[in-house]
């Protein structure tokens, strides 16, 4: 049974459209790598997905147990939090809000399960730490384990390995697969790194001008890496117009 | 030194000190508090557009005889939702937006006052502040709305946090995010509102940016800037009124003197302890 149905979206900024007419369906357990140049409506489409910029047309259902409230999202790199004053673990147990009461305070199990999330990332030693005074590869554990107190179902990443240094990075690669493989997470994940992106997932979703291709990891070496111009029956027509 | 002491049993013995003392205190905390997310959010400015719409409001509402406050607290609501909007999705940007909306209330303001003979208002008292502002019928107004400011506040504080720290996140995880920017803007809005009698139009935002700027260069974890925050804004809260009173000065600009020394003994402290 799948997660997520995508069915015919269009998004658009002002008139343009960035995103025409795209469908998709994730089966649970899905590693899926988001792909393609920039400016062919990555972003957006995530976005779109999770509510956050509106949709022209078309439906995302959540099914099987997914809901809005129980999804981990993970954003672009926001310069405004670098330097944010919060400890690392104001910011895990805002994860936990959406399962929060009418009570104005977060109940005991709430906290549990924020240093839980914590101690499966392996950033325990950092709760008392200022958000603002980490590495890049702690930061983008902490917001993770702050996605993993909202959902233990699916996650969405917006690139989140730019900017990381090898070694971090690596480890960032090693989370996110602990994650899908013990713990069943559907990934989403846009990437610039494409080498990464197809050690790891199984589905591999490449998004074109005018097209995109969605299938299996072993379909897309077989077929789907055609050229920019190509409009095969491989690749669906969409993405910007 | 005993006479220090006379001089603020003194000060007590006015009842109009004692109102200003109290509602501005209640102001100052609400301001130190809001302050913070508004810096954070990088909406400081807000507090100063809608202190001049509030100007405005008051002379409209003074000119058609009626109570200035209740002119007031809806107009300055909806330019505050109005301007939290713009900020981000708009064609004019939101710094820009706030000076359109600044200088045309002052406009409008000091015509209509102009034009209406009867009403004689102090525009000096309106544009720097007056202990003398809050009459004895505004203020259990302005107590109430300074306890439902502080109460919001506290009751929302983790939907606050959140929507301050990554509005996306929220918004993806299924949080009415625009329901809580909203009562932001509403909670702004009365913060000025009030305050903006006691402190004046010009200096009523430094009650919201220095605590908050103060309190950052001191600590990283967010409680503990709303915290020191509050902290700050009392100290130099009741510094600058004695201040006031001792030497003869208006209240608004003595508070703000208060405040700019914190700030820079804060920035002083900060820089030797990062060595």
């Amino acid at each position: 049974m799948s997660q997520l149905v995508c069915k015919n979206i269009v998004i658009a900024y002002e008139k343009e459209n960035v995103v025409d007419d795209f469908s998709m369906e994730v089966e649970k357990g899905d590693y899926i790598s988001v792909i393609g140049e920039n400016g062919t409506g990555k972003s957006s489409l995530l976005k779109g997905i999770l509510g956050i910029i509106p949709l022209k047309s078309g439906v995302v259902t959540f099914s099987d147990g997914v809901k809005r409230n129980n999804i981990g999202y993970l954003s672009q790199q926001n310069p405004m939090q670098m330097d944010f004053p919060a400890s690392c673990y104001e910011v895990v147990l805002s994860g936990c809000l959406t399962r929060k009461g009418i009570v104005p305070w977060f109940s005991k199990s709430e906290k549990e399960k924020a240093l839980k999330s914590m101690e499966k990332l392996g950033i325990t030693e950092l709760i008392h730490k200022s958000f603002s005074e980490l590495s890049g590869g702690q930061r983008q554990r902490v917001l993770l384990a702050r996605a993993l107190c909202a959902t233990d179902k699916i996650i969405f990443l917006d690139e989140p390995i730019t900017g990381l240094d090898p070694i971090a990075c690596r480890d960032f690669y090693n989370v996110i697969e602990k994650l899908n493989k013990e713990m069943g997470i559907t990934i989403i994940m846009i990437t610039h790194d494409v080498d990464n992106a197809l050690k790891y997932s199984n589905k591999v979703l490449h998004m074109h001008k005018y097209k995109y291709f969605f299938g299996n990891k072993s379909d897309y070496l077989e077929k789907g890496k055609c050229t920019e111009e190509c409009m095969c029956e491989n690749h669906k027509k969409g993405g910007i117009k | 030194m005993a006479d220090f002491f006379n001089e603020i049993a003194n000060m007590f013995s006015y009842s109009f000190m004692v109102r200003a003392i109290f509602i501005g205190g209640l102001v100052a905390l609400c301001a130190a508090l809001l302050g913070v997310i508004l810096v954070l959010k990088r909406y400081s400015m807000i507090g100063d557009g809608l202190s001049h719409v509030s100007f405005g409001a008051m002379a409209i509402g003074l000119a058609f005889n009626q109570a200035p406050l209740y002119v007031a607290i809806p107009v300055v609501i909806v330019a505050a939702y109005l301007l939290l909007r713009v900020s981000e999705n708009s064609k004019i940007k939101g710094d820009a937006a706030i000076g359109l909306i600044s200088s045309s209330s002052i406009a409008i303001g000091i015509i209509v006052n102009t034009l209406s003979k009867g009403t004689n208002i102090d525009l000096n008292s309106y544009m720097f502040g007056s202990i003398l502002a809050i009459g004895k019928d505004d203020s259990i107004l302005c107590i109430v709305l300074g306890i439902i400011i502080l109460v919001g506040f506290i009751y929302f504080y983790h939907y606050i946090f959140a929507i301050t720290f990554d509005e996306n996140f929220a918004k993806a995880t299924g949080i009415k995010v625009e329901i809580y920017k909203t009562l932001l803007a509403v909670l702004t809005a009365l913060t000025i509102v009030i305050g903006m009698r006691i402190m004046g139009t010009l200096l009523i935002s430094s009650l919201i940016i220095f605590p908050a700027v103060t309190s950052m260069r001191l600590f990283k974890k967010f409680k503990s800037v709303l915290a020191a925050s509050v902290v700050v804004a009392m100290i130099s809260y009741f510094t600058g009124m004695t201040a006031s009173y001792m030497l003869e000065i208006p209240s608004g600009a003595s508070i703000v003197v208060c405040n700019l020394i914190i700030f820079i003994v804060a920035g002083i402290t900060a820089k030797i302890k990062r060595g």
